[in-house]
C-alpha cells in the first residue's frame, strides 16, 4: 500500500508529537517529585507585608549607620588567618537596626535591635568581614521551613494587627527547641540604649587557621563602660533610639568588647538553637570602636548588604542551616530594593 | 589524504569544546536558577561553584573563539532553505553573545557588589568596578534576563539539532557527533 506522506514528513510529525509530550510529563514529574521546601521569594515575600517600602531593607528596614575602627589585638590570630583578627587597627561601616519591615517604626516597639558590621583592612576588599548580629543568643528553631513557620505565627492578624497568643504559643509547644530562647526572652529587658545591648552571631562559624585547623565559635559585642551619660530618650519619639546615639557619639566613642566562644566537642555547631554552656572558653579579640554615626538615607551604611557569609580566608560558616539560608534571603532582599533604587522608586 | 576537500565534520577539539561547554551551561542554567531560590544548606557551596565556573567558562568561549576563527567548519546542506540558514547563523551568534555576555555580567555583577570571587579558592577575580547599588542592579537583571534568552536559545539549537539529525537526517548533527561517518 503506498503511504500518503513521506517517510521525512512521517519523522516530522512524530518529531513534532513526541517532543511536546515528553517535555510535558518531565515537567509533570519534576513538580511531583517531593515537598517543596520554602523559597527566598516565598521567605522574602513574607518579611515584605502587605506594604511595600521601595528600596528599603525587607528585614531590618530601620537602622542609622555608624563608622568607626575595630582595635583588633591578635589574640585569635593562631586560630585563624583572617587579616582582620591579627593586632591592628580596622575601619569599619556599620548599622544599628531595629527589627521589622517598616523603615518608619518606632524604635523603643521593636522586639529585636542589631548591630552590623563591615570591617576590612584599609583598602583590601577581600579581606572584608561581615556581621550582622541580633540582641537574642539563639533562635528559636533551626531550619529556614520552621523560622517561615514562627513568623507566620508571630504575624499580626492583617485586619486586627494583633497578635494571636493562641497560634503563638501552640508555636513554642510544638518547637521544643525553643526552649534556651524562650528562657532568655523570659529574663531580657530591653537596654536603655543601642549602645547597652549585647550583639550575638546567633550561628556559629569556624575560625581557621594557616594549617586549616577549623575551631567553630559564636562571637558578640558586649558594651564596654561609657565614660558619660546615657542620655534621658522620650518614649514618644519614634526615633528615640537613634537620637540618643547620635547625642552620645558627639560626646565619646561607644565601645564594645568582641568576644569569641570557643565550642567543644560536645556542642553541635549547625544547631542555633542551643545556648553553649558558660564554662565554655571565652576569647577578648579587641574593641569595636564607634567613633560617628550618619542617617541611613545618604549614609555609607545605606546600600550594603551585610550578609554573614561575606567571610574573609580565615573564616567560614557551619552547616548551620539557618546561617546557610541567611545569604540568599538577603541577597533576594538585596536585589529587590537595588533594583527599586535603579528605577527612581526609592525616596 | 586530500586537503582541498571540504570536511564534513568538526575536528576533535571543536566537538570537545563544544560538548564540554553545552553540559557546564546547561548545569549552570539549572544551578543558577534554583540556587537564587534556594534556602538550603548546599546553597552557598553551589553559589561558589556557579562563579567559579563562570570564570572558567569565560576563559573556554574566549579559546573557543580562537578555535573558531583558526578551524574550517563543515558547510551546511545545499538544499536547507535561506530562511533555515539565517536562523542557524542567528542561533549561532545569540549563542556566542551569550557566552560571553553570561559570565561578564555575572562579574560585573559581583563587582558593583562589592563581593570578591574567589576562582576555585586558587585566585581572586579582579574587581571590574566600584561598588554601586544601581550598577549592581543593571548587572543583577541582565544576568537574569539573559539566562531566559539563553535558554529559549539553547532550547531552539537542540530542536534544531534533532530536527536535522531525527527528521531531515543530513550530516549536521552527525558534524558534531562523530569525527568520521558511523558504519
Amino acid at each position: 500500500m503506498k503511504s500518503k506522506i513521506t517517510e521525512k514528513q512521517a519523522r516530522l510529525i512524530i518529531f513534532i508529537i513526541v517532543l511536546p509530550v515528553a517535555l510535558m510529563l518531565a515537567y509533570k514529574l519534576s513538580s511531583l517529585a517531593g515537598k517543596k521546601s520554602v523559597s527566598a521569594s516565598q521567605f522574602v515575600d513574607l518579611q515584605q507585608g502587605a506594604i511595600s517600602h521601595p528600596g528599603y531593607r525587607r528585614a531590618h528596614a530601620k537602622g542609622i549607620c555608624i563608622s568607626g575602627v575595630f582595635e583588633s589585638n591578635g589574640a585569635l590570630s593562631e586560630l585563624s588567618e583572617a587579616s582582620v583578627l591579627r593586632t591592628g587597627q580596622f575601619p569599619f561601616v556599620g548599622r544599628f537596626s531595629i527589627a521589622g519591615n517598616d523603615p518608619s517604626a518606632p524604635d523603643l516597639n521593636a522586639p529585636v535591635r542589631s548591630l552590623a558590621l563591615s570591617i576590612q583592612q584599609s583598602d583590601d576588599l577581600s579581606s572584608q568581614w561581615r556581621s550582622a548580629m541580633n540582641t537574642p543568643p539563639v533562635m528559636a528553631v533551626g531550619t529556614p521551613d520552621e523560622f517561615y513557620e514562627q513568623l507566620l505565627a508571630l504575624a499580626p492578624d492583617p485586619e486586627t494587627n494583633q497578635r494571636d497568643p493562641n497560634k503563638i504559643k501552640a508555636f513554642f509547644a510544638s518547637h521544643p527547641q525553643s526552649k534556651d530562647f524562650l528562657e532568655w526572652k523570659q529574663t531580657y529587658t530591653p537596654a536603655n540604649s543601642f549602645a547597652g545591648e549585647i550583639y550575638n552571631s546567633i550561628n556559629a562559624f569556624y575560625l581557621v587557621n594557616q594549617s586549616g585547623t577549623k575551631q567553630a565559635v559564636r562571637w558578640q559585642a558586649v558594651p564596654s563602660k561609657l565614660q558619660g551619660d546615657i542620655p534621658v530618650m522620650q518614649a514618644s519619639d519614634p526615633d528615640a533610639l537613634q537620637q540618643q546615639l547620635t547625642t552620645m557619639l558627639q560626646n565619646q566613642a561607644i565601645q564594645f568588647d568582641l568576644l569569641f566562644t570557643l565550642a567543644s566537642e560536645e556542642d553541635d555547631v549547625s544547631d542555633p538553637t542551643v545556648l553553649w554552656p558558660s564554662t565554655r572558653q571565652v576569647i577578648n579579640a579587641g574593641k569595636i570602636s564607634i567613633d560617628g554615626s550618619q542617617a541611613q538615607k545618604g549614609g555609607a551604611c545605606e546600600h550594603l548588604n551585610f550578609d554573614p557569609l561575606i567571610l574573609p580566608q580565615g573564616l567560614e560558616a557551619t552547616a548551620d542551616p539557618i546561617l546557610r539560608a541567611r545569604s540568599a534571603a538577603y541577597a533576594e532582599s538585596y536585589r529587590r530594593r537595588a533594583k527599586e533604587v535603579l528605577i527612581g522608586e526609592y525616596k | 589524504m586530500n586537503s582541498r576537500k571540504p570536511i564534513k565534520y568538526y575536528p576533535a577539539r571543536s566537538r570537545l569544546l563544544h560538548w564540554s561547554m553545552a553540559v557546564l551551561i546547561i548545569s549552570m542554567l539549572l544551578i543558577g536558577l534554583s540556587m537564587v531560590e534556594s534556602l538550603a544548606v548546599w546553597q552557598p557551596l553551589a553559589l561558589s561553584l556557579h562563579k567559579s565556573f563562570g570564570a572558567l567558562l569565560l576563559l573556554m568561549v574566549i579559546i573557543r573563539l580562537v578555535n573558531k576563527y583558526l578551524t574550517e567548519r563543515p558547510k551546511l546542506p545545499k538544499k536547507l532553505s535561506k530562511l533555515k540558514v539565517m536562523a542557524a547563523k542567528l542561533t549561532h551568534f545569540a549563542l556566542y553573545a551569550a557566552m560571553l555576555l553570561m559570565p561578564l555580567s555575572g562579574w560585573l555583577m559581583q563587582s558593583a557588589d562589592g563581593r570578591t570571587v574567589s576562582v576555585f579558592g586558587l585566585f581572586n577575580l579582579p574587581h571590574l568596578v566600584d561598588a554601586n547599588i544601581k550598577t549592581y542592579a543593571f548587572f543583577r537583571e541582565f544576568h537574569a534576563l539573559m539566562a531566559w534568552l539563553l535558554i529559549i536559545t539553547i532550547v531552539t539549537h537542540v530542536l534544531a539539532a534533532l530536527y536535522h539529525g531525527l527528521v531531515r537526517q543530513d550530516r549536521v548533527l552527525a558534524s558534531m557527533l562523530y569525527s568520521k561517518k558511523p558504519k
